[in-house]
């Protein structure tokens, strides 16, 4: 036991918390990316099929998850603004434009599968698909840009990293819907799905490459960060698990390859953190260690989230279970 | 160019004016809907099963909605106020991170079941999920209002210099959280929501219920809207009376924690005691409108009756007038008469719900007319009132958003420029209108298509063999 004097004194436990707290944040982030990523790339996959009946089936598959998904996103915003505030304040300001973009295209993505529901004549629903489809594509898009300028440092929104690592996580999302509705659907469709896998997969290595290309021309500072272990190490590391993630879209081990491309997500999501530490924001040079508030609220928060977050993942135990599988025809769950 | 002070205020004013509606559905339909859940599991009569399924679909969409203005007044607070966030990040963040972790993840999580698998779980599973879902949505108003009151009444906390900085410090968390103003704003928020969803509920059923019986033009599930007007009238019947006499001593607690607020509720300018309680305050000319002051209105004013409710009791008791501060006062006009509609609405609701009792009573429920259209017409009243309600809080807590630690001048990103903010701030505008507008339609449009046919409850529970056909592989 901790006594309560101390909490406002020592760290729990001794824990080196700033650190703690700096891969947490980085984690509910790639949480996010992943589970709303196959969200994200669901809806670009809608721009792909052209029978009604195939849309429904995506629109179905993603239905009871979404919204918890997006929540992650919420908690990485939370995290952020009480272990770091300065940054979350300094971050948030400095792309300004760029985060109300990011809002705007989630609160497309949100709204327009709720409104194609709505009515059955064509043109709203045409109208509604593309605009699911601007929303999903912008989304993870805009998320990408706004981590590679984070870790750049940069002032200005549009940077060459930036788009490269946007249109990165573009790709990666299309592979992460195409491994959860191979989870999710049946016969025709299923099998069709995995080409649109193995094209995504291509395009995101590619991308990767050219991202950590211009990176290491575009910013002197990260270089040395970008050639450490631990970099390379999450490099190997991915192209193990695409390899993985191929052979086993081509086996039909539906499972194994949802699980790989959750692996690609946090590589990608290790190598911007891992590249970034010891700082948290380039751009002003503040230090993990710098920027982590006071030890009293710091303790607060550790205890609860060390409480809460064993919690939400039962939460999304449960609901992933109640839901697995594939949706059997004529239930729209 | 609006200046980016300005256009901040102005856009987290109209964002928060937005996003507070859909928080209220959902944290005023829970009960109900845990309620319908049990009741429909326990009976297993079709009308709770109806009233569940499309209650739930209001609930769902508004959560979905919800979402997502939620998640842009989180980002406001780093893109638009990152002064305060850095001043008072350190006690202010914890309990937003609280609110995504304990609260949301339960109602976004247990929601998909809720909403999507009654055919998966049991019994049990399903009533917990309901109770989860609305449970969540009370733990979200928890933390957020403990931010809000904390604010308003801050404690636990000192200033210290940091980094050439004068920032809050967080040093005991639970009178940070447990802040005197925190019981009361939760208390009111919670039972207004309560009660703005039964008056809505009330409202739609009135409408159904005069067509059917008054206007005998035969709608498909008269014994639903009859049910749905009966349940939300009880509902009207608790809350209503609960929110006059919680908010009258709310509004003693207002006086003792922020006397400004309150001498701007009164638009009492000079420091008096016996102060009159204008209940009826008719603007006779422009100046009175924009600059009420509480020794010229025209109204009938009851005397001693503001020293009254200040001091709880005392009609010639002290109220320290605006004149007496030395911040400049929030803007009165707005507070003043934010405050009386409020009010206003509050004894509205009351009479509409022993009125209401009273024909039902009387077994002329479906027969009054003019009830049913007091009803349809009061049906977003209780909106309003919430609305206006938080008027009077955040306006009237002005020029400060730390009760004299803060003000809100002082806590706008240095950064921003005009040409960013008025952007925003003008795409907002345009933005909210339309996800307004598009709401509105989807909410219509469910309750036109009325709740699920008795034969659609049956066909769920026993899929034909037509739809077993359709299977794909």
């Amino acid at each position: 036991m901790t006594e309560p004097g101390t909490l406002a004194s020592e760290p729990l436990f001794g824990l080196p918390l700033a650190e703690l707290w700096f891969g947490l944040v980085f984690f509910i982030f790639g949480t996010f990316l992943f589970l709303d990523g196959f969200d994200f790339g669901v809806g670009i996959l809608f721009a792909t099929r052209d029978s009604k009946h195939e849309k429904e089936r995506l629109l179905d598959a993603i239905g009871p998850f979404w919204d918890g998904n997006e929540v992650w996103l919420v908690v990485f915003g939370g995290a952020l603004f009480a272990a770091f505030p300065s940054i979350y304040a300094n971050l948030f300001s400095r792309h300004y434009l760029l985060m109300f973009a990011i809002l705007a295209a989630l609160g497309l993505r949100g709204l327009a599968p709720e409104m194609y529901e709505q009515r059955d004549d064509a043109s709203w629903k045409t109208w509604w698909g593309r605009a699911f489809v601007v929303g999903s594509l912008a989304t993870p898009f805009l998320i990408g840009l706004f981590a590679a300028n984070w870790l750049l440092g940069a002032t200005t929104i549009v940077t060459l990293p930036g788009i490269v690592v946007g249109l990165a996580v573009v790709a990666l999302t299309v592979v992460d819907g195409v491994a959860f509705l191979r989870l999710k659907t049946r016969g025709e469709l299923r099998e069709s799905l995995a080409t649109d896998g193995y094209r995504a997969l291509a395009a995101y290595l590619a991308l990767v490459v050219i991202a950590l290309g211009a990176l290491y021309a575009t910013t002197p500072g990260l270089r040395s960060a970008l050639l450490s272990p631990l970099v390379v190490g999450l490099v190997v590391v991915t192209l193990v698990l695409a390899g993985g993630y191929a052979l086993a879209t081509a086996r039909d081990r539906y499972y194994l390859a949802f699980v790989a491309v959750a692996g690609l997500v946090f590589s990608l999501v290790g190598v911007v953190a891992g590249s970034m530490y010891p700082l948290i924001d380039r751009a002003s040079g503040l230090a993990v260690e710098d920027a982590i508030v006071s030890t009293l609220p710091l303790n607060v928060m550790t205890i609860g989230a060390g409480l809460l977050l064993p919690l939400i993942f039962v939460y999304f135990g449960v609901l992933y279970s109640v839901f697995s599988g594939p949706i059997e025809a004529g239930e729209s769950y | 160019m609006v200046d980016p002070i300005a256009a901040s205020r102005l856009q987290f004013a109209l964002t928060t004016i937005v996003h507070i509606i859909f928080p209220v559905v959902s944290m005023g339909l829970a009960p109900f809907l845990v309620y319908f859940t049990w009741k429909d599991i326990r009976t297993g009569k079709a009308i709770y099963e109806q009233l569940r399924r499309f209650w739930t679909k209001i609930f769902a969409v508004s959560f979905a909605v919800g979402t997502v203005t939620g998640l842009v007044l989180e980002f406001e607070f780093g893109t638009n106020f990152a002064a305060f966030s850095t001043i008072a990040g350190e006690l202010f963040g914890g309990p937003l991170a609280l609110e995504g972790m304990m609260a949301f993840m339960l109602e976004a999580t247990f929601l998909g079941i809720f909403v999507f698998g009654r055919e998966r779980v049991s019994n049990l599973v399903y009533f917990v999920s309901s109770v989860a879902v609305g449970l969540g949505t009370w733990l979200s108003a928890t933390w957020i209002l403990i931010a809000n009151s904390w604010m308003q009444t801050p404690r636990g906390f000192e200033m210290v210099m940091e980094n050439g900085q004068s920032v809050v410090n967080l040093v005991d968390p639970i009178a940070a959280y447990l802040n005197p103003r925190f019981p009361w704003m939760f208390v009111h928020m919670q039972n207004a929501a309560v009660e703005s969803v039964a008056l809505l509920m009330a409202g739609i059923a009135a409408y159904y219920v005069f067509r059917h019986h008054v206007w005998e033009n035969p709608i498909q599930h008269p014994e639903f809207w009859e049910k749905t007007l009966k349940v939300a009238l009880v509902a009207l019947l608790i809350t209503a009376p609960i929110q006059a006499i919680q908010g009258d001593a709310y509004g003693r607690h207002v006086a003792d924690t922020q006397p400004q607020k309150f001498a701007a509720m009164e638009a009492v300018w000079e420091t008096e005691s016996y102060v009159p309680e204008y209940l009826i305050a008719v603007p006779t000319d422009l100046d009175s409108l924009f600059d009420p002051r509480a020794k010229e209105l025209f109204g009938i004013g009851i005397p001693g009756m503001a020293s009254w409710l200040a001091s709880g009791g005392n009609a010639e008791a002290t109220i320290r007038g605006l004149e007496s501060f030395s911040t400049e006062a929030p803007p009165v006009a707005i507070v003043f008469w934010a405050f009386r509609i409020m009010v206003a609405l509050g004894f509205w609701f009351i009479l509409l719900a022993l009125w209401g009792a009273y024909r039902w009573w009387r077994g002329e429920l479906l027969e009054d007319d003019l009830l049913h259209k007091a009803l349809m017409g009061s049906s977003l009243l209780g909106f309003l009132a919430v609305e206006v309600g938080w008027i009077v809080t955040e306006v009237g807590r002005q020029p400060w958003v730390i009760q004299g630690v803060l003000k809100t001048t002082d806590s706008v990103s240095p950064g921003l420029t005009g040409t960013e903010a008025t952007f925003t701030l003008a795409g907002f505008a345009g933005g909210y209108a339309l996800l307004l507008i598009l709401y509105t339609y989807v909410v219509v449009r469910l309750v036109r298509s009325g709740p699920p046919t008795r034969d659609e409850l049956a066909a769920v529970e026993s899929p034909t063999t037509e739809e077993a056909v359709s299977v794909d592989d």
